[in-house]
């Protein structure tokens, strides 16, 4: 636990958190000393000295009783913080067993409880506590209970969906076939998963609740004389208003001050356990090794990419997910870029297109689509001859306008059509990519479309404009068997109509092997092999993905090939070659040295100091058809 | 050893008939494989073995005996499919597994137990204190198995233990379920939606589309020779890099039609607005739109769901 | 299941459930805060006509009164009697002044309204502006001084209340620099005061709002999608970002305008404004339980009507919405 103790210490440092630490300290400090140092002298009357205004011996000045109004408002710090933190306990106390009674209570009764909480929640909290102040009657233990039972609803509602949250994830599932009981699930499983939020809640409640119960005393409602706290001096404060502002200013900013010790409190322990993250800039990112130059590139490529990289501050410094990445794409060439969770290949299909956003740093030697820098090509360019398929088409559109309309703005942006030309052009770009009844689909929303569906009309949209380069990010991993095959024969067809180049990003190299005519195999933010699919794979690594991959024709009969270890974090990479650790070749040179992608036999390229040569008995089949 | 059968179990919720009378029996020591797109109701029908969704019509029997009647804690157990979800994150994986144990074993007797799982499933013992966001994808799920294995289960349900992970991590774990499940002889229901998957580690498989069962039948009968168009579909489709994308398979009208809305599923066989061999392509094939298969289709090879099973020039379809 | 196609039938299909849905809802929250408000006067500790005319009463007054209110009757009597009164408009008498309880209402709620739609007003028309603005100013951890200077005024407003502003308001602008009335007046002057005590909490609440919202629609697929069709950043912004992000804003911030109805209760007796704020806080220091009853049906009524017209306009923004619950 040493890692959480730190992690408070750093949040402390954040202005928020230093800012919420001292404040809640003192008044902390003021509710325990205030007391017992001035009570005294905050209850004694001068009759000499009444109504005064600010003076050196009064700096807040004298109620009408000549108390000094200073030290009536550091007094008042206990009765105002304690009350509302009482009003707090309950508020909170109640909401937790009305929230949690459902989930134990017969499900009829636990309905209307829920119906009752429902209609409860959708009232403010003071009119609650004016409604509850009738009932319990005007008075401190009134409104402590006014107001405590006014915040229950909304704390029972956040119960409630916290652990509704919870209880439908499969741990939850697991124990209760485990034969967990009801009770047992409750207090070891859910509760202590909807504890921080809880926590947080509270603390940012017990602000709400001091200002709430400001609001009553000030009402005349809450705190009756002869008590006094922060509410009912404001409210003394404000009758003579004219006379002393600072008899009602005073109070206020107690209350102001102690109000946001709370919220602050909730925001900085919100931001420890995560809720939010920081993000914290170290200077420039670190500059890249030098690396032999791309060299020359066919004439009529497309895309190249000479010496990517893509990082990313972090709280430790930069990561530096794309690290080095060279590789060009030619004009109708369909390239795949294969690798495991975590290896920079979408990283890498953003940064070609041009779609990393700040706070991410891309850097190249060079970086060129049609021929110019990317950096320089214009938007209508980009935007006309580059298209974009990404991994998830039910998140990828608008859910909020037709899907038509989506695809038309291209046209009408890039190409100054009026919005009836431009429809008109979707509707011809969704029937040329299959979607049946294409008039009556464009005028529909996202919503209405089946997921193959919208990836098609995602392909359409990139058909607006004449694309020489569909980059397309796991466009199929979402998708089912059947409708990944029609996806990816689209996708085909698509190259051919068009004479489009693709680069195709996919963890399935059997996806890749069936649709490119290359593959770049990535690890650890890096090209480790370039090779024409078909030819035989010389990176251990990628021998390896071929290995592990299960087809139709593994043999039953043997375990599955399995690659020990995993891939080193983004942040930790370590020197030398980064497959060193798990590679079953390597030797000391690999360890020490980081080995460049250099060309090999026809086409190929290969980043390893033990390319493999040879074809290995009992892979046979995989390396002649990858 | 143990059997787990469903007898024409249904489970709905609402309108949405997820699964709808499907029977399908899993046999003492053998592994059943469960194909099917997303929606098909391979999940639900392995929730509701479980207890964990509600039957609605029909029995699922366990040596016989029907789960309802049996104790909370049965001998049953299941791996989810997502490793980040299935365990609590505030809870040490050993004592997540120690959980599941039946109650009454003393706490010594827990740890040592707790330590050969974690050994069993080829993990470090010393990880029983770690909670579970310290260890990879591949690692969780290896410890998802202990807790599952906690519970003495005869039968175990493996609901897409791997989809969620990396290829290189998925062949370990798909070793070691094979290598668990023939050293204590479990049956197992093993669900997934990827072909190549189910064939590797299934004995028989069954292939479920639209909430009901198509055709099942011995794992390498059913993948060589496979009776049902939808079957012949699924191998078609699944990638491989000995295939073609654009070799056309079946008719060209058909390569685009959309699965079915499971909320409104067509008349007579399921499958008709999609198939190949159905009235699309075989206008004179009314029979599909207006009769069930499902009803004959134990007297069929592989109680295959199709009026014209074997109306199909059977072939492998590679 | 979430990706199969739901042709055709959506067409029209689920407005009517939809509204049927929200109706009925209006209708049970409708029926459960009148059965509150009736319910209130009877959970009252004691004699609640004694309470109200205090000890010194004496016993056939008190016993008059009782008859008068009907207290003596049974309780399912009384309910009818007051669901009846409810219905034809009779809401009671005033313990303390004698009027119908209605004419008071009628006579304040004007006043209470004024304020409330006025403070509305100015919320919408700062927080938006003001939070879409940082938002893109601070999108993707730029410009963390804005950031930190927007984050620190914002929480520093939100945590205000009201009332409190009021105050402040009132010793700065009227009584320090006497630019404003501190209570009473007719004319425009009269309103900037209470409506800016009313205004400023909520538009800080809505302004992080807006800007959350926005920022995290901004790291939504769809809008890199947007961001890949090349199309100016002002479309990204106003046709894809702000539609969805104010959609979600909607949602919360109808909670938000419910607390606008209460926060007038504070800010009416921080500046003796003649609405129904001031009057139910006299009422309930004074007792006089029928009043209170009507004056806290009518706030519930503001709370639920604004409940229901966030819905509608959320289900007429965002077409998911009435079919997601179909």
């Amino acid at each position: 636990m040493a890692r959480r103790g730190s992690v408070w210490t750093a949040a402390v440092r954040t202005p928020v958190g230093a800012c919420s630490a001292v404040l809640l300290a003192l008044v902390v400090v003021l509710s325990v000393l205030a007391p017992l140092l001035w009570g005294d002298g905050a209850a004694a009357i001068d009759t000499d000295a009444i109504g005064q205004g600010p003076s050196e011996a009064h700096p807040f000045g004298t109620d009408s009783l000549g108390r000094d109004l200073l030290l009536r408002t550091l007094v008042a710090t206990r009765l105002s913080v304690g009350l509302a933190v009482l009003a707090t306990v309950i508020g909170a106390g109640t909401g937790v067993v009305l929230g949690t009674l459902p989930s134990v209570l017969p499900r009829r009764v636990s309905r209307l409880l829920t119906a009752v909480v429902d209609i409860a929640v959708a009232f403010p909290g003071l009119l609650l506590a004016l409604f509850l102040a009738v009932i319990f009657g005007v008075g401190t233990h009134g409104a402590v209970l006014a107001i405590g039972f006014a915040m229950a609803p909304a704390f029972a509602r956040l119960v409630q969906t916290l652990s509704a949250s919870v209880s439908g994830r499969d741990f939850v599932a697991a124990a209760r076939i485990a034969g967990v009981g009801r009770a047992r699930l409750l207090a070891r499983h859910v509760l202590p998963n909807i504890g921080e939020p809880l926590v947080v809640n509270a603390t940012i409640s017990a602000g709400s609740a001091l200002l709430a119960f400001a609001g009553l005393s000030f009402l005349g409602i809450g705190v009756q004389a002869p008590d006094y706290d922060w509410g009912r001096l404001l409210r003394e404060g404000l009758d003579g208003i004219y006379v002393n502002p600072a008899a009602a200013l005073g109070p206020a900013a107690a209350v102001v001050l102690a109000g946001l010790a709370f919220n602050l409190v909730g925001e900085t322990v919100a931001a420890v356990v995560g809720v939010r993250t920081r993000v914290t800039r170290r200077g420039a990112p670190p500059l890249p090794a030098a690396r032999p130059a791309l060299g020359e590139q066919p004439a009529d490529a497309v895309l190249v990419v000479d010496n990517l990289r893509v990082a990313f501050p972090g709280p430790d410094g930069w990561t530096v997910p794309v690290r080095g990445v060279s590789f060009s794409v030619r004009a109708g060439e369909a390239i795949g870029v294969v690798g495991e969770s975590g290896s920079g290949k979408s990283l890498t299909a953003l940064a070609v297109s041009r779609l990393v956003e700040a706070p991410g740093v891309v850097t190249a030697d060079r970086l060129e689509f049609a021929g110019k820098p990317l950096a320089a090509a214009s938007d209508r360019e980009l935007g006309t001859a580059l298209a974009m398929v990404f991994q998830d088409p039910m998140t990828s559109f608008n859910p909020a306008r037709r899907v038509g309309g989506q695809l038309a703005e291209v046209s009408e942006q890039h190409h100054g059509l009026s919005r009836r030309q431009a429809f008109a052009r979707a509707v011809d770009r969704l029937a040329a990519v299959r979607v049946p009844a294409a008039e009556r689909r464009a005028r529909q929303y996202p919503h209405e479309f089946s997921g193959g569906m919208r990836q098609r009309a995602m392909i359409g949209m990139g058909l607006m404009g004449r694309p020489k380069l569909i980059v397309a990010d796991e466009p199929t991993t979402a998708l089912d068997v059947t409708v990944q095959r029609q996806v990816l024969r689209l996708l085909a067809r698509t190259r051919e109509a068009e004479g489009a180049a693709i680069l195709l990003i996919s963890h399935d190299i059997a996806v890749v092997a069936q649709t490119c005519e290359r593959m770049l195999v990535m690890y650890a933010g890096r090209i480790v092999e370039d090779l024409p699919t078909g030819s035989p794979a010389q990176h251990p690594y990628t021998r390896a993905l071929l290995a592990t991959t299960v087809d139709l024709d593994t043999d039953r009969d043997q375990p599955l090939e399995v690659i020990p270890g995993r891939p080193p974090e983004p942040d930790q990479v370590p020197g030398g070659c980064a497959f060193a650790a798990r590679c079953p070749l390597a030797s000391e040179r690999c360890r020490a040295e980081d080995p460049v992608l250099e060309p090999a036999a026809d086409g190929h390229r290969v980043a390893c100091w033990h390319p493999q040569l040879t074809v290995l008995s009992g892979q046979s089949h995989e390396e002649g058809a990858a | 050893m143990s059997a787990l059968e469903f007898d024409a179990v249904s489970v709905r919720y609402g309108r949405l008939t997820a699964v709808d009378g499907v029977s399908l029996t899993v046999p003492p020591g053998q592994v059943v494989g469960l194909v099917g797109e997303s929606g098909s109701g391979k999940s639900t029908l392995a929730r509701a073995a479980a207890g964990l969704a509600p039957v609605s019509a029909g029995r699922v029997l366990l040596d016989g005996v029907d789960v309802r009647r049996l104790p909370r804690r049965r001998p049953l157990q299941m791996v989810f499919q997502d490793p980040y979800s299935s365990l609590d994150p505030r809870m040490a994986v050993g004592e997540s597994i120690a959980e599941a144990m039946p109650p009454g074993t003393s706490r010594t007797a827990r740890r040592a137990e707790v330590a050969r799982l974690l050994e069993l499933v080829n993990l470090d013992p010393d990880r029983a204190t770690a909670l579970p966001g310290r260890l990879s994808g591949g690692q969780r799920q290896r410890v998802a198995l202990a807790r599952a294995l906690a519970g003495q289960p005869k039968v175990l349900i493996a609901d897409e233990i791997t989809s969620a992970l990396d290829v290189s991590v998925q062949g370990a774990v798909l070793n070691l379920v094979r290598e668990v499940q023939r050293r204590l002889s479990l049956s197992m229901l093993f669900i997934s939606h990827n072909l190549a998957v189910v064939r590797y580690v299934s004995d028989v498989v069954a292939v479920m589309y639209l909430g009901r069962i198509v055709e099942a039948g011995p794992a390498a009968q059913v993948l060589t020779d496979p009776k049902h168009p939808y079957t012949r579909d699924l191998l078609a489709a699944a990638p491989s890099a000995r295939r073609n994308l654009l070799d056309s398979t079946g008719d060209d009208a058909l390569a685009d039609t959309e699965p079915a809305d499971p909320h409104h599923p067509p008349s007579g066989c399921r499958y008709h607005p999609r198939c190949p061999i159905g009235p699309l392509v075989h206008p004179d094939r009314t029979v599909c739109v207006t009769a069930d298969p499902a009803g004959d289709a134990a007297d069929r090879s592989h109680s295959a769901a199709c009026h014209f099973a074997a109306a199909h020039p059977t072939r492998r379809s590679a | 299941m979430t990706t199969a196609a739901a042709p055709a039938r959506l067409r029209g299909g689920p407005w009517p459930a939809f509204a049927a849905r929200r109706l009925t809802r209006f209708a049970v929250s409708l029926w459960a805060l009148v059965t509150a408000a009736f319910l209130m006067i009877h959970l009252v500790p004691g004699d609640p006509v004694r309470a109200a005319l205090g000890m010194t009463a004496p016993a056939d007054l008190v016993r008059a009164k009782r008859l008068a209110l009907g207290l003596d009757d049974p309780l399912w009597v009384q309910y009818g009697h007051y669901l009846r009164g409810l219905v034809t408009g009779d809401l009671g008498t005033s313990m303390a002044s004698s009027q119908p309880v209605t004419q008071v209402i009628g006579d304040r709620l004007p006043a209470t309204l004024q304020l409330a739609v006025l403070a509305f007003a100015v919320v919408v028309a700062v927080a938006i502006p003001v939070g879409v603005t940082f938002a893109v100013l601070t999108r993707g951890g730029r410009r963390r001084g804005s950031e930190l200077a927007f984050t620190s005024v914002s929480v520093f407003f939100a945590a205000v209340p009201e009332f409190l502003v009021a105050v402040a308001l009132v010793a700065l602008l009227a009584v320090g620099l006497g630019w404003f009335p501190v209570a009473g007046g007719d004319d425009a002057s009269a309103y900037v005061l209470p409506v800016a005590a009313l205004a400023t909490g909520p538009s800080a609440v809505l302004a992080r709002i807006v800007r959350v919202e926005l920022l995290s629609v901004l790291g939504a697929d769809f809008v890199r999608t947007a961001r890949a069709k090349r199309l100016p950043a002002r479309l990204v912004y106003v046709r894809h970002a702000l539609p969805n992000a104010l959609t979600a804003t909607l949602t919360l911030g109808g909670l938000m305008l419910t607390g606008m109805v209460a926060g007038t209760v504070l800010v009416e007796n921080v500046f003796a404004w003649p609405g129904l704020g001031s009057t139910i806080v006299q009422s309930i220091l004074q007792k006089d339980y029928p009043l209170v009853q009507g004056i806290v049906l009518v706030y519930g009524v503001g709370v639920l009507l604004v409940n229901l017209l966030v819905d509608v306009v959320l289900g007429l923004l965002d077409p998911r919405s009435a079919i997601r619950e179909a």
